[in-house]
């Protein structure tokens, strides 16, 4: 592909992350709603944990991974939704170039949103479930980096699926989880290898199944892209 | 389709074609000039802000130009698309109910848009109840009747002033 075409797909890229995060950032309609709703989460699994410390310790590492999850949900569908209430779907795809760029757009935004969330939501896990995340956190940062783009890759996808049907609520979801089920796998057991200092070694083992997953994935999803919100 | 294949040429002729349905397709908390960028930047177009200002102005909205949308009345929204049209080098506008929320100055400015088009070389499909303002532009009308098109005039024989604007079509089983 030229150079120029470059240029022009990533601007496009570009234009649609941008928008998103401007329409975000102005109406905050997902972000605030998405914090209460991790805080909320994180605050039920610590009460139906009970007050054993060493159980919530042990648990801590799901119990963040499935807050991010549940929380990037909420994120995922609003991605889609904002186009649906401004009627603006239709002209989105009618715009030159490839469509993809539109889920390369989409993606960023959404990786950014839910990158916000972890910020607010790993020192909240860290205080209430009294696991100590700061001696380990350059490692931490980059499990969640990679954690994260796989499932946001994989939500924003599966949202453009979802998009076009009436219980888009319900069934993104339905879609959704049960793929995300390597991803997680990988991401707790790293997490939690990080977290104990990893005396196995075997952190390693898992980031690389994570990193493996996030290509599969994406590259799977980015060609997918223009089939499932064509025409 | 604009000289293009429509099936394996789909991307040229998205380069080439807008449309403009009922609802305007314009972003509530982007501001005028936001939702024109974005339109341009979609299209692959440089952002030149002078040539930006002007055609904001040209459509009327200059005064709204930092304006988010969901404070602008419905015709206001849909001059956003206007200007966002004038900015594109597109050969045909696919316009949905284009008048509507429009008072008499939009209509007009509609109409200079569209013969502006043809002027270029383009065209415009027009789907409307409106058939009175839609004369001022149209080269041929066809009348959909209980979902029916039909007496429609053969190609090449477009109505001429001085004839009917429109046929009166009727249904056929």
């Amino acid at each position: 592909m030229p150079d120029v075409v470059w240029r022009r797909e990533l601007g496009r890229v570009l234009a649609v992350a941008r928008k998103d995060l401007a329409i975000e950032r102005r109406s905050k309609a997902t972000l605030n709603a998405v914090i209460f709703f991790a805080a909320l989460t994180l605050l039920l699994f610590g009460f139906a944990l009970g007050a054993d410390t060493s159980a919530m310790r042990d648990a801590a590492a799901g119990v963040l991974w499935l807050t991010v999850l549940f929380s990037g949900v909420l994120v995922f569908n609003r991605s889609y939704q904002l186009e649906l209430e401004a009627q603006s779907l239709e002209s989105l795809l009618l715009y030159p170039g490839e469509r993809r760029a539109i889920f390369l757009g989409k993606l960023l935004a959404n990786l950014a949103i839910v990158f916000v969330v972890e910020v607010v939501t790993v020192p909240a896990a860290g205080i209430l479930y009294q696991v100590p995340f700061w001696p380990h956190l350059i490692p931490l940062i980059g499990v969640l980096l990679l954690g994260s783009i796989g499932f946001v890759g994989l939500g924003t996808f599966y949202a453009a699926i979802a998009s076009r049907v009436r219980s888009r609520e319900v069934l993104l979801p339905l879609l959704l989880f049960p793929m995300l089920v390597p991803v997680l796998i990988a991401a707790v057991e790293a997490t939690t290898a990080i977290l104990a200092g990893d005396p196995m070694g075997n952190s390693g083992a898992w980031v690389r199944l994570l990193a493996a997953f996030d290509a599969i994935f994406l590259v799977a999803a980015f060609f997918a892209f223009e089939y499932v919100i064509g025409d | 389709m604009c000289g293009h294949d429509i099936l394996r040429e789909s991307a040229a002729i998205r380069s080439v074609v807008a449309l403009s349905g009922q609802g305007a397709g314009i972003y509530d908390d982007l501001t005028v000039s936001e939702n024109v960028v974005f339109a341009m930047r979609m299209s692959g177009l440089a952002v030149d802000p002078a040539q930006l200002r002007s055609v904001i102005d040209e459509v009327g909205l200059g005064a709204e130009r930092d304006e988010r949308a969901r404070h602008l009345s419905a015709g206001m929204r849909r001059r956003i698309v206007l200007a966002q049209i004038r900015l594109r080098p597109l050969r045909l506008l696919l316009l949905d109910e284009p008048y509507t929320s429009f008072d008499d100055e939009g209509v007009a400015y509609v109409n200079g848009v569209i013969r502006s088009m043809r002027e270029r070389g383009g065209s415009a499909v027009i789907v409307t109840h409106d058939a009175d303002r839609v004369r001022e532009v149209a080269d041929r009308t066809l009348r959909l009747d209980s979902g029916l098109i039909d007496g429609a005039e053969p190609p090449g024989t477009d109505a001429l002033p001085g004839r009917p604007p429109h046929l009166r079509l009727t249904s056929h089983a």
